[in-house]
């Protein structure tokens, strides 16, 4: 593997390619992911895109994407990707097509079709060895839909669809362990709000060949019940209390890229969103707040002693 | 040109080869499987150029074909039954991406209860998509219509994928003689496939399938794609002409048998109606003046070459191989508003359903067909549809439902 490009913040592109002025909310963290990660891609991408808020931002005849874009469904842009990547080879090998002409090829989904409806079409292109960059931008709902459950939902939390006062009784998957237990070429989690750690694992993704995923926890004012301009502080609190650990699978190991050596305690995560605030009024939730601190609390305990 | 025993997949086979299709995502499903291994023996084995890709289902399928037909490479799929509605939101889907490709759909019954056999209800599910359908009665046809539907897809003035249908079991797995057309001479009447602007390059950026604010462009874009179809009849007519005068083989948007002089018409898709001829041409020798209309374009319909055909007949029976649950026989319906309020038009236009699930219709039920119109064109009254199912069927069906009870039972009752 080369060497990294970054190794500081200053290191990272300030030419900003992504066009600004998107039908996305303010404070979108899914929409910050795609600026940081589309300065180091560069324009040469065609990004191949599963129904969600992000399917708004080509909206005819504008886009901010200065490449290509297809919009699919829910269920099957790792299969669109296929279907443009194995075309791109075979142009290539007939000759019909430039090599400076070729693509990389970037399935853009949220967690919805990540997680679930387009989980059998991602799992079929890491087995065939599909050579692309997965992004999923996780807002743990359906988010273009009004933030219904999603199978990315953390326990407890409020969504338009589980309304009660236990929040979403189930818990967050893990898509990252979904894609490493099918041996890609590449995986890591990021967020908008460590813009170095997310350079660095999309520059690492560029090296390499195979299925690769980039997925981003990605906090959503919209759905998640906070003030926009806080979008970035919720992402810095879900890394500083161990709730969305930073992590890459490269050469079949996993690896955490940053061990926070003092979490803080989850409250201040969860207490600055509205979709937990019945874990915290009427009365507080003890029952369930120590739940979800003991899963993190064992989760790190995990890695700390491996 | 070389003359051979060929299966109706065979054929398939032949025509996604001799118009280097380049690439061919796939899945399995009874019974156009056959298609897709001789397809990747040919692939294995260097005979055949192009890369064949197995994916996880056909609604994927569908999205990789519509993809890579988008980048700019010539695209080739088949399918059948609950496979064709498993790929039904990408064939909506593709088709609004205007991506030319062929899919060729073996029709089958449809689930449930599941069966192995065909008729023709998957096929009338994708009948809005915006794929154009060639139907097929042949194995040449099937081969044939391959050619010409590449050509048609990609035309400029179309720019739409196509489905190619033919019967499971009575014409996938039937042997018949079929040529196979000279491989430069194929190659040279389908062209190389130009993906104009629409393909995906760095030098060029595109968006493709985006989203649109409002029901005015989506009107628009809608629109386009159906006026492009119903370009596809003429289209189709003028492709069809050049592969007569090139392989010489005729093949018009409606087949028309024995109808000149007729006063009376069946009106069938499919190879059953190879079976409907046997009986005009018996039917003739007792007198009767009937023939047979075959539309081959489905989509788009061609509605005034079956008009002028029908011009001036006393009555028409349309045999159905599919049930619109609720309504009918959607050739019957189909044809019916074509004919509605035109001078001329054939008073008595008569339903029967039959066909389903590989039932047969045999030659009898052909005869029975005819006096059943026959009579209603001298009455002027037209029959209720009729389903074409025996007493005999029925006591069967009665049979196994007893010994069902007494296994569910245990003979207790
Ligand atoms: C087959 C299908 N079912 C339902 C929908 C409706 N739908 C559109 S976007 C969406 C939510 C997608 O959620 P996610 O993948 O998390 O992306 P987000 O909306 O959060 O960006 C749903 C359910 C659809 N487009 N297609
Ligand atoms: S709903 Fe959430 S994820 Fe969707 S655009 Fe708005 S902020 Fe972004």
């Amino acid at each position: 593997m080369s060497e990294q490009r970054f190794k500081r913040l200053k290191d990272i592109p300030s030419t900003h390619l992504f066009g600004s002025g998107t039908p996305a909310c303010a404070g979108c963290g899914g929409l910050e992911v795609i600026h940081q990660l589309y300065d180091i891609l560069g324009e040469k991408t065609v990004f191949i895109n599963a129904a969600g808020c992000m399917t708004l931002l080509a909206i005819y005849p504008f886009t901010p994407f200065r490449g290509s874009w297809l919009y699919t469904a829910m269920a099957s842009a790792p299969a669109g990707a296929q279907g443009v990547r194995d075309a791109l080879d075979i142009l290539l090998e007939q000759g019909r097509m430039e090599k400076s002409d070729d693509l990389t090829t970037v399935v853009l989904t949220g967690d919805g079709s990540a997680y679930g409806m387009g989980l059998s079409a991602t799992s079929g292109a890491i087995e065939r060895g599909l050579d692309f960059i997965y992004l999923c931008y996780d807002n743990e709902g359906y988010g273009n839909t009004g933030q219904q459950y999603s199978e990315a939902t953390p326990h407890g939390a409020r969504t338009s669809t589980s309304t009660g006062p236990r929040g979403y009784p189930g818990y967050k998957k893990s898509i990252f362990d979904i894609w490493i237990a099918g041996r890609p070429a590449y995986a890591a989690t990021v967020i908008g709000a460590e813009p170095l750690d997310l350079a660095r694992k999309v520059e690492r993704a560029t090296q390499l060949k195979g299925p690769k995923l980039i997925t981003a926890l990605s906090p959503c004012p919209t759905g998640w019940g906070f003030d926009p301009q806080e979008s970035v502080e919720i992402g810095e609190l879900a890394v500083k209390t161990g709730i969305w650990p930073l992590k890459e699978y490269v050469d079949g190991k996993v690896v955490h890229t940053k061990v926070v050596r003092k979490r803080l305690p989850v409250e201040a995560y969860l207490e600055r969103q509205t979709r937990f605030a019945h874990l915290f009024r009427p009365s507080r939730n003890e029952k369930l707040l120590a739940e979800i601190q003991q899963r993190i609390d064992s989760y790190w305990k995990q890695i700390e002693t491996s | 040109m070389k003359r051979t025993l060929l299966t109706g997949n065979g054929a398939a086979a032949w025509g996604a080869r001799l118009a280097r299709a380049a690439y061919i995502p796939a899945f399995p499903i009874t019974p156009q499987t056959e298609i897709i291994e001789t397809l990747s023996d040919w692939i294995d084995h260097g005979a055949m150029p192009g890369r064949l890709v197995t994916l996880d289902s056909e609604h994927s399928m569908i999205t990789a074909a519509g993809a890579a037909a988008a980048t700019g490479v010539r695209v080739f799929s088949a399918t059948s039954s609950q496979g064709l509605l498993y790929g039904m939101e990408m064939l909506y889907t593709v088709a609004g991406w205007r991506a030319p490709f062929v899919l060729v759909n073996v029709s089958r019954g449809l689930a449930a209860p599941i069966t192995l056999e065909p008729d023709h209800n998957d096929i009338m599910a994708a009948r809005d998509c915006g794929f154009l359908q060639i139907h097929c009665a042949t194995c040449q046809e099937v081969l044939d219509a391959v050619l010409i539907a590449y050509r048609l897809g990609e035309s400029s003035q179309v720019r739409l994928p196509v489905i190619v249908n033919l019967d499971g079991f009575y014409l996938s797995f039937t042997r018949e003689p079929v040529e196979i057309p000279d491989p430069d001479a194929a190659a040279a009447f389908v062209g190389d496939y130009d993906a104009e602007n629409v393909r995906f390059r760095a030098s060029a950026p595109t968006s493709q399938a985006m989203a649109v604010l409002g029901g005015s462009p989506y009107s628009y874009f809608r629109y386009e794609t159906h006026l492009a179809a119903m370009q596809a009849v003429q289209g189709f007519e003028e492709i069809a002409a050049e592969f007569n005068t090139l392989f010489g083989r005729d093949y018009p948007a409606v087949e028309a048998y024995r109808t000149e002089d007729a006063d009376m018409a069946f009106v069938m898709i499919g190879c059953f109606a190879t079976k409907a001829k046997a009986a005009v041409d018996r039917l003739r020798e007792a007198g009767w003046k009937i023939g047979l209309l075959r539309p081959r374009l489905l989509r788009p319909y061609p509605a005034e070459a079956i008009r002028s055909l029908l011009r001036g007949k006393q009555g028409v029976a349309v045999i159905d191989q599919n049930i619109s649950m609720g309504s009918g026989g959607v050739l019957y319906s189909e044809l019916t508003s074509a004919l509605y309020g035109r001078p001329d038009m054939p008073p008595v236009v008569a339903s029967f359903i039959g066909g389903l699930g590989g039932r047969d219709i045999s030659s009898e039920e052909f005869f029975e067909i005819a006096t059943i119109l026959k009579s209603a064109v001298d009455s002027g009254v037209t029959p209720p549809p009729r389903l074409l199912y025996s007493e005999d069927e029925l006591k069967q069906i009665e049979k196994l439902q007893t010994i069902a009870h007494v296994e569910r039972t245990g003979g207790n009752h």
